[in-house]
Parts: C-alpha cells; sequence; structure tokens
C-alpha cells in the first residue's frame, strides 16, 4: 500500500517535470510569451497534497501553477495551448501562465502574490455554506506569508472555522530577496497566533508530505472543520522565473559592480564591500540549489531504484504520453496558429 | 550631450539627487537587486530592501516622508498597487488637505507599466486615469531618457506624493528580465528614441505638469504619453504625407495636466485624437475631452485606448494596445471629409 502511493507520487511528478521541460522549450523558442515561472522542485510538495484531494475540492494556486493543473488532472494539450497563447487553450488564450482557470475542477491561479490566501478561504466557505464535505488548498510561497491579505485570511478562516489547507512553500528566496533577511519570527508561530495549527515537513521528500497532508485533510474536512498549515521547504530548479539573471552567469557582470563599490562618492567603503558580498553570495547559493540532492524528483526515484522494471515502465508510459500531447499540441498550433 | 537608455538616465538622476540629498532614500522589493549600482555605492540603509508587504512599505513611507525624509518607493508593477492602494487613496493623497495644509507628503511612488511582451493584463496595466482620479496625488510618465532623468528630479522635489512610471518597453533592464529573459527568440516593437537618447551633463527638473510639443502640424492634434507617444509619432509621419498635417504633444504628466497646452494645439487644429494606453473608459481620453467642452471650444475628437482586459496571446495585445494603424486608421476616419 505505501509503496503504491510512492508509485503514484512518482508518476504524477514526473508527468509534471517532463511537462515543465517541454514548456520551456517552447519558452526558449520564443513561442511562449513573457514570464515563465515553473514549479520544478516544488512537485513533491503539490502531489503529496493533490493526490489526495476528492472531486468538489478547490485549489488557489499562486504564479507557479503546472504542476497542481496537470496533477489535478487538466487536459495537457488545452493547457499547452494556453501557454501558446491558442484559442484552443484552456483560457482561449486570454490567461496565459499566470492567470490559468478552471471552473469544473474549481482550479483558480493568480499573478498577485498573497491572493490565493482569500481565494482559498472563499471557496472553502462556499463549500462549508453549501455543506459539500469539500476542502480548500492554498498555494503559496514563503515570500507570501508577508503579505497582509495572506495573514489576513488566516485570520478569517480560522475564526470561521473552514476547511482551508494553507500550503507554504518554502525556498527562502522572494525573487531575490532572501526570505529570511524580511521575516520576522517563524511561520508555525505566526499561524499559530491566528489559533492555526501548523505542520514542518520536507517538501523535498513527497512520500513525508503525502503522510502529513493525509492527517492534516482527513481532520479539515467533515463536520468540525478547520483550516490547518503546512510549511514546506523546497527549491526552485529553474529559479524565480525562467531566464532568472541569478542563474544565467552573463547577466551578473562584476565589473560594474565594482564601479560602484569604488566610486568615491556614496556610503563607507567597508559599507560597499559589504553589498558586493551579499550579492555575490545571493547569486551562489541560488545556483547551489541546483544540485540533484535537492530534486524531489531524483530522491524519490532513488528510493524506487531497486525496481528498475517498474521504474523504467513508468518513465517510457509517461514520455510516450508527453510526446503524444506536443504533437496533438504542434499539430493545432501549426494548423491554426495564430487568432 | 551624451547619450543614454532610459533606464540608466533614471539611475543617473536619482545617483545625483541622492549625493546631494541624505534624506532620500529608495525601498521596495529587491531593489538590492534591481537598483543593485545605488546599492553598492550607498549602502542598505538608503537602498532597503524589503518583504512582499506592499500595503505595509508604501504606507510607511508616507508616513516616513511626513516626518522629513524624501522616501522613493518602489511598486514593481504598478499592477500591484492594488495592494498598496489605501496608502494613496486614503493617505498620501489626504494628508496635506485635512491638515489644513500644514503638512505635506513628499513621497515619490515608483514602478514599471505598460505592455507589448506578452505578460497579460496582471502586469501589463497602465492604471495612471486611476490613480490621477484622486485630487492630491500627481502622475509622471516619461517618455525618453533626457525627460525620464529630469522627471525623477521632478518627483523628487515636488512636495506632495508623485506616482513615477516607468514603461517596460522602454527601460532595458524590465523588459530583458520579464520579457525575453536572455531570449534571442523574442523581438519587442521598442521605439528607438525611447529606449536610448542623448541626456544633459546634469540633471536639472522640468516643471510640474508641463507637456511637450514634439511635432507641429495644422490639421490633428495627437495627445498622448509613454510609449504611446512614439506610436503618435510614427503615425503623423504616415498622415503627413497623406495631407494631414499632424501636432504630437507628449503630455509627461497625467496629473497635473497641462490643459494650456492641448487647449491651444486643439484651437489651431480643430481636431484632436487621444492615444492612451491606459483603459478607454473614464479616464485620461475622456478628461481631455471634457476638460476642452469645458472652454468652449468647438472640436473634432477621438480617442485609441486600450478597451479591454489586456489578453495573454501576443497578436491580439498589440491589437488591444494602441499602435500605430490604429492612430492612422482612427485620424483618416475622423478627418475624411
Amino acid at each position: 500500500m505505501a509503496e503504491m502511493v510512492e508509485w503514484q507520487l512518482y508518476e504524477l511528478m514526473l508527468r509534471s517535470r517532463r511537462f515543465e521541460e517541454a514548456v520551456t522549450e517552447l519558452w526558449e523558442e520564443g513561442k511562449i510569451f513573457g514570464e515563465m515561472h515553473l514549479g520544478t522542485g516544488e512537485e513533491a510538495i503539490i502531489a503529496g497534497i493533490v493526490s489526495q484531494l476528492i472531486p468538489g475540492d478547490a485549489i488557489a494556486t499562486d504564479h507557479r501553477s503546472t504542476p497542481p493543473f496537470i496533477m489535478r488532472g487538466i487536459d495537457p494539450v488545452a493547457l499547452m495551448l494556453e501557454f501558446l497563447g491558442h484559442p484552443k487553450g484552456l483560457c482561449s488564450g486570454m490567461g496565459g501562465h499566470m492567470h490559468l482557470f478552471s471552473k469544473e475542477h474549481l482550479l483558480a491561479s493568480s499573478g498577485i502574490v498573497g491572493s490565493s490566501g482569500p481565494s482559498a478561504t472563499g471557496f472553502a466557505l462556499a463549500s462549508k455554506y453549501k455543506k459539500t464535505n469539500n476542502i480548500a488548498v492554498a498555494f503559496f510561497g514563503e515570500g507570501a506569508m508577508n503579505q497582509g491579505m495572506m495573514l489576513e485570511s488566516l485570520n478569517l478562516a480560522s475564526t470561521m472555522k473552514l476547511p482551508v489547507l494553507f500550503v507554504c512553500k518554502d525556498n527562502n528566496w522572494a525573487i531575490t530577496t532572501r526570505s529570511s533577511d524580511v521575516t520576522g519570527g517563524t511561520l508555525l508561530e505566526r499561524a499559530k497566533g491566528f489559533g492555526i495549527e501548523g505542520v514542518e515537513v520536507d517538501g523535498l521528500d513527497a512520500k513525508a508530505v503525502w503522510k502529513t497532508a493525509n492527517e492534516m485533510i482527513s481532520s479539515i474536512r467533515g463536520k468540525k472543520s478547520k483550516p490547518l498549515f503546512m510549511h514546506a521547504r523546497c527549491v526552485h530548479r529553474a529559479g524565480h522565473l525562467l531566464g532568472d539573471s541569478l542563474i544565467r552567469p552573463e547577466r551578473a557582470p562584476v565589473s560594474p559592480l565594482l564601479k560602484s563599490v569604488l566610486s568615491r562618492k556614496g556610503a563607507r567603503i567597508d559599507k560597499k564591500i559589504g553589498g558586493l558580498g551579499n550579492v555575490l553570495s545571493m547569486i551562489s547559493s541560488v545556483k547551489a540549489q541546483l544540485k540533484d540532492s535537492q530534486d524531489p524528483l531524483k530522491i524519490l526515484r532513488k528510493k524506487l531504484a531497486s525496481q528498475e522494471e517498474q521504474l523504467s515502465k513508468i518513465e517510457s508510459s509517461i514520455q510516450i504520453e508527453i510526446d503524444n500531447t506536443m504533437k496533438t499540441t504542434m499539430e493545432i498550433y501549426q494548423q491554426e496558429g495564430s487568432l | 550631450m551624451k547619450r543614454m537608455g532610459f533606464a540608466d538616465a533614471i539611475e543617473s538622476a536619482l545617483k545625483q539627487a541622492m549625493i546631494e540629498d541624505p534624506s532620500l532614500f529608495i525601498m521596495g522589493e529587491d531593489v538590492h537587486g534591481l537598483r543593485v549600482n545605488l546599492y553598492l555605492q550607498f549602502g542598505k540603509d538608503r537602498v532597503k530592501t524589503t518583504p512582499i508587504s506592499e500595503s505595509a512599505f508604501v504606507g510607511a513611507a508616507v508616513t516616513a516622508a511626513m516626518a522629513g525624509l524624501r522616501p522613493i518607493v518602489e511598486v514593481m508593477f504598478i499592477d500591484f498597487i492594488g495592494v498598496a492602494m489605501d496608502a494613496l487613496l486614503n493617505h498620501a493623497s489626504k494628508t496635506y488637505f485635512f491638515s489644513g495644509e500644514k503638512w505635506n507628503v513628499p513621497v515619490v511612488i515608483r514602478a514599471s507599466c505598460g505592455g507589448g511582451y506578452g505578460d497579460a493584463g496582471q502586469h501589463e496595466q497602465s492604471l495612471w486615469g486611476w490613480l490621477a482620479h484622486v485630487p492630491g496625488l500627481s502622475v509622471v510618465v516619461p517618455s525618453n531618457p533626457a525627460d525620464a532623468g529630469r522627471l525623477m528630479l521632478s518627483a523628487i522635489i515636488a512636495d506632495h506624493p508623485v506616482v513615477y512610471l516607468e514603461h517596460k518597453l522602454l527601460a532595458d533592464y524590465l523588459l530583458d528580465s520579464v520579457g525575453s529573459g536572455g531570449r534571442t527568440t523574442v523581438s519587442f516593437d521598442v521605439p528607438e528614441a525611447g529606449k536610448e537618447g542623448e541626456v544633459p551633463e546634469r540633471w536639472e527638473p522640468l516643471p510640474l505638469g508641463k507637456a511637450n510639443c514634439l511635432r507641429e502640424g495644422s490639421d490633428l492634434s495627437l495627445v498622448s504619453l509613454g510609449v504611446s507617444v512614439h506610436r503618435c509619432l510614427e503615425a503623423a509621419e504616415e498622415l503627413d504625407a497623406m495631407g494631414i498635417s499632424t501636432e504630437v504633444i507628449d503630455l509627461r504628466w497625467v496629473s497635473p495636466i497641462d490643459i494650456d497646452a492641448i487647449f491651444k494645439s486643439v484651437s489651431k487644429t480643430g481636431a484632436v485624437i487621444v492615444v492612451d494606453e491606459d483603459y478607454k473608459q473614464f479616464g485620461l481620453s475622456g478628461e481631455v475631452c471634457a476638460l476642452l467642452a469645458e472652454r468652449n471650444l468647438e472640436f473634432r475628437y477621438d480617442r485609441v485606448c486600450t478597451e479591454t482586459t489586456i489578453p495573454y496571446n501576443r497578436d491580439l495585445e498589440d491589437k488591444t494596445l494602441p499602435n500605430v494603424q490604429r492612430i492612422v486608421d482612427t485620424a483618416r476616419r475622423m478627418l475624411k471629409d
């Protein structure tokens, strides 16, 4: 039984990862426009939770919506066509990756940091009002925990006893700001301050997330509904967004930076050198996240490595799936390229 | 005269102002990275990185200004001002009036604005009409490097709140980050004269609320600001070739609006098209018409604006935002008889 869960999680995570790799290719080719925030590195958290939702449960996501949409069973062709801005896309090409919606799945995303707090709270209010036994999940980063609307949502959900699972995916980076530098206290204490119990879990360990979420969801769901808070560590393997300047080496030229440090006006030289150190350490610690030992997919694969046959069966079937998705997507895209 | 990019001009003016006025500081999300040169030169006390807490740090900038500092508070995208709107709507804009004109709020709110690179309607809005709607707030939108630096100084020395909007098609570092992301496979319609141009050796502020007539004509006035100014200049060339002598006015300021400059131009041409990247309804374009009508001027009027939420699809986006073709078509329709 336990192992079945791991296989199921691996399949969900792999599907999402392969899909986002295909997204990356299309983005690099310039077929996907604007910004693209991937959820690669967050898959264990998303899979551990989404795999336990039942029909009618709602999800409010942030700007990293691809993994939850894929894992909740949104048609991958419709999703890819949306990223291509196609009229046959999930949102008719109007929304793009930060503004994805599926009414039938009660799935809503947003590009405004912190907005998944009030959104999930409202979905939970609706299910409690309609006595449906459904819950709502909010996915957000630790950066959002400094946003007023998120903290207000914790209070609202707590006092209204709403069935919300608040899921904080913590990579300790709010874009290029180290969250520990701009966050007072601890996040679990914050939740507790609003009367919401919180649990810390290793978000790189899919099984651990699944197990914790399983217990949490069963106490959220039901007549005695209440919100709970999950704090899960993760990494962003593609940085904040594709083309992240902290990961692109050519985007961090050191000589112009030195010019500012050496300028005679401004702050004292020791402060300036401290500042340069901060900037350089920021670049190196973002790059350190890219190690394999920080990859939730590779971590899980390692656990399953003894069953090589089963692994390759799943991996090749996912590959066929993605190939088919891309084939169908590109056929539609090329037939009716633009509106 | 030397040449400079749009974003470099803003940075250069800020650097000059920060050297001269120790009460001036920058605060906002990621500013140690976005303003890395200023951060390294002036240190973390004067380039302050904040958490993602717009309502708190914009609100705090308002009272820091009331306490005698000169904050330049940054909201990464003007779309995010929704989160912090109370600080502007009910505080920054009201204190001077409510205090019987005894307490002023010299805060600058700096944000990126505008579309044309595929980020859709939650990151590409203009919103200047919405902001200028509130009495007590000024809104400025530069269209070229020389203006960008000088208007930043104007915003800083103003004794009241000024929202300073920086169009993402003009600011190279923003377009690189959110548009291309290092890709060479995408391209954008960036107006060259807005992206880079001549700048003065030393920055001096421009007067508050003064427009700039960029091109003279006798048949039609195009009134615009920001990136759309460049669309107007291009359209004006085409219209001139068709025999429609076209004047182009860069408003620079949404508020205070230079109605005298518009009045003077439309008195001469008798026809005006407002080209506004902001929403058509209840905004700048309607305001221009109302202000001219209040002066009992007889004129022909039309507008080219953004009429819906900005779509993600790039082709549709380009059709939604004001473009040269829409301006030319509107002018020809208006002046065909």
